[in-house]
């Protein structure tokens, strides 16, 4: 390529670049400004204040928050490896009678979005009197409809190992669970990574159900209580609502640019198997 | 293997998909069944009674006014989503695709929305379009009077789009990418030795040859576009009027702000009837294409 025609592409890219950047730069330096001046083009504080950083927990239980979001969808990464790691090592590797109906069964988690059962659900988990606890959250990601995907991911992953592997284990008397502890597993981490990255991705945005189940905020998860920052006239406050925002999204963002190959590549698959 | 590792392979099958089985039936069958049952009925939470009603919800869903607008909607987010992401996502992977150093640095940034919370990413663009918000700032800056982007009917509806487009067109980016380095180096060289210009190769050779691709991403973003919900609460509401009223967000609002549950679960009947519809006709064109999936 002519290096005119280099300069030209680096060109077209930085510009694309700045709606997929800008947002989170003028995020972080707008959290910075105070409510009086949040609005204009600086796009850098007059002054940095870290007031409205410190409103954040003030106004709402956020530190509490934070971690009901983080609790959350640690555990339902973990049952989901578990739940999916089994179930897709079965369906993959073991023969056993009802196997393709059974699979069918689950695969239907896969054919239907959570918000069309979200009614039925609500009024199951309201007479279990499990309304504006964490169960209903925890509970049906790791096994219901969401966690289906991540058993498809780690039964397509399960399908391509060598017969070989296990055969030579048989020789050496492993049983089936000790096989797939054993060797399956460790085997499949490149897959286990994805589901869990997608998995925790996923809870940490769930969005519908929490304003679903939960009506308290020291109950409430982190998209729930960012848009709950407003002053007695329901009017916005931005810069602490973007404070808040900033603190949701700079740890994931960091964790991601350490990454980036494992969550660009694990996103990317299982966005595809879905 | 012996008749003895094999039923204990079979125990150990049975054991390993039981949660899994038994968490479909709970929290995927069992309230699927429900919502068509549901749909015959008004549950009144607060005096606590259920009473049958026949296909009374039914009939309000062929007599609401609002039905026919919040299926419109649905389809020009659906539609407007697909074209513009597609759009914009193969030409980022072309961009992307071309030997130029930095082209990482560039992938990480267009896909560093996708793990950005999403309502996290939702709340700075709705700051940013207020009617005195920063776009309009800088528009402002250039002589140009921005609307107010949120609160008119015209803009309304795109915004919500580019706002959604931006946060997920890296993960299709990434597809298309993958799907233009499979393409054969030697197709291209033959055809440019034959004569012909960039724009012919593309049509020609890129585009026939990454077609499956451009179909699977179709299908995946326009079935993800009817569960869209987060994005709407936040930036419009539904608003102004109904124009940013999607199925999912009518179905919340009748359900759990109006409490209207039996007519709640007949708008989950009519979006699960649209999610079915799709997916079967996704598996047709899978079974047709499938000698291009590797």
């Amino acid at each position: 390529m002519s290096r005119k025609g280099k300069t030209f592409l680096y060109g077209v890219l930085l510009l694309l670049c700045v709606p997929f950047v800008f947002p989170t730069w003028w995020m972080v330096t707008s959290s910075l400004k105070p409510n009086a001046d949040i609005f204009g083009r600086s796009l850098w504080p007059s002054h940095v204040s870290f007031a409205a950083w410190h409103d954040v927990f003030t106004m709402q239980p956020f530190a509490r928050q934070y971690f009901n979001s983080a609790y959350i969808a640690v555990v339902v990464t973990l049952g989901t490896l578990v739940m999916a790691s089994m179930a897709g090592y079965a369906f993959a590797r073991i023969r056993f009678r009802g196997q393709n109906a059974l699979f069918l069964v689950v695969l239907t988690g896969l054919l239907i979005p959570s918000e069309v059962t979200i009614v039925p659900l609500f009024r199951i988990f309201n007479s279990l009197g499990l309304i504006d606890t964490h169960w209903p959250l925890i509970l049906v990601p790791i096994f219901g409809a969401p966690s289906v995907l991540a058993t498809f991911i780690m039964r397509q992953f399960f399908i391509t190992l060598p017969a070989e592997l296990e055969e030579a284990a048989r020789m050496d008397g492993l049983s089936r669970a000790a096989i797939f502890r054993r060797i399956a597993l460790p085997l499949a981490r490149p897959a286990l990574g994805a589901v869990a990255i997608f998995t925790f991705l996923t809870s940490w945005n769930l969005y519908l159900e929490p304003i679903v189940y939960l009506s308290s905020k020291s109950m409430f998860t982190l998209p729930q209580a960012l848009t709950q920052f407003t002053d007695p006239y329901q009017g916005q406050l931005w810069n602490v609502q973007l404070s808040a925002a900033s603190m949701t999204a700079i740890p994931v963002l960091i964790v991601f640019v350490l990454a980036q190959r494992q969550f660009i590549e694990g996103l990317a698959h299982t966005g595809l198997k879905g | 293997m012996t008749k003895a590792t094999r039923r204990q392979d079979r125990l150990t099958a049975y054991a390993f998909i039981a949660p899994q089985l038994a968490g479909t039936v709970a929290f995927v069958l069992v309230p699927l069944v429900l919502v068509f049952w549901y749909s015959l009925h008004e549950w009144n939470v607060l005096a606590n009674t259920f009473t049958f009603t026949g296909a009374d919800n039914y009939r309000q869903l062929a007599d609401d006014p609002n039905v026919p607008k919040v299926l419109l909607a649905t389809l020009f987010f659906s539609a407007g989503l697909v074209v513009v992401n597609l759009s914009l996502a193969l030409l980022l992977a072309v961009l992307l695709n071309q030997k130029l150093r930095g082209t990482t640095v560039f992938r990480v940034l267009f896909f560093s929305p996708v793990v950005v919370s999403l309502v996290a990413w939702t709340i700075v663009w709705r700051f940013m379009l207020q009617d005195n918000g920063g776009i309009n700032a800088f528009l402002d800056a250039a002589g140009v009077d921005g609307p107010n982007w949120l609160r008119s009917g015209g803009t309304a509806m795109a915004a919500v789009i580019v706002v959604q487009v931006i946060k997920n067109v890296g993960l299709n980016m990434v597809l298309f990418l993958a799907a233009l380095q499979g393409v054969p180096q030697e197709l291209y060289e033959a055809a440019r030795t034959d004569g012909a210009n960039a724009w012919t190769v593309f049509r020609r050779i890129t585009l026939p040859l990454i077609s499956p691709t451009i179909l699977l991403t179709s299908i995946i973003t326009v079935v993800g576009s009817l569960q869209v919900f987060a994005q709407i609460a936040v930036l419009t509401e539904g608003g102004p009027g109904t124009s940013t009223t999607v199925l999912v967000y009518y179905l919340y609002q009748q359900a759990f702000q109006f409490h209207a549950f039996g007519y709640g679960a007949t708008l989950s009947v009519l979006l699960f009837l649209i999610v079915l519809a799709l997916t079967l006709f996704q598996w047709q064109l899978r079974k047709r294409w499938v000698f291009h999936e590797s």
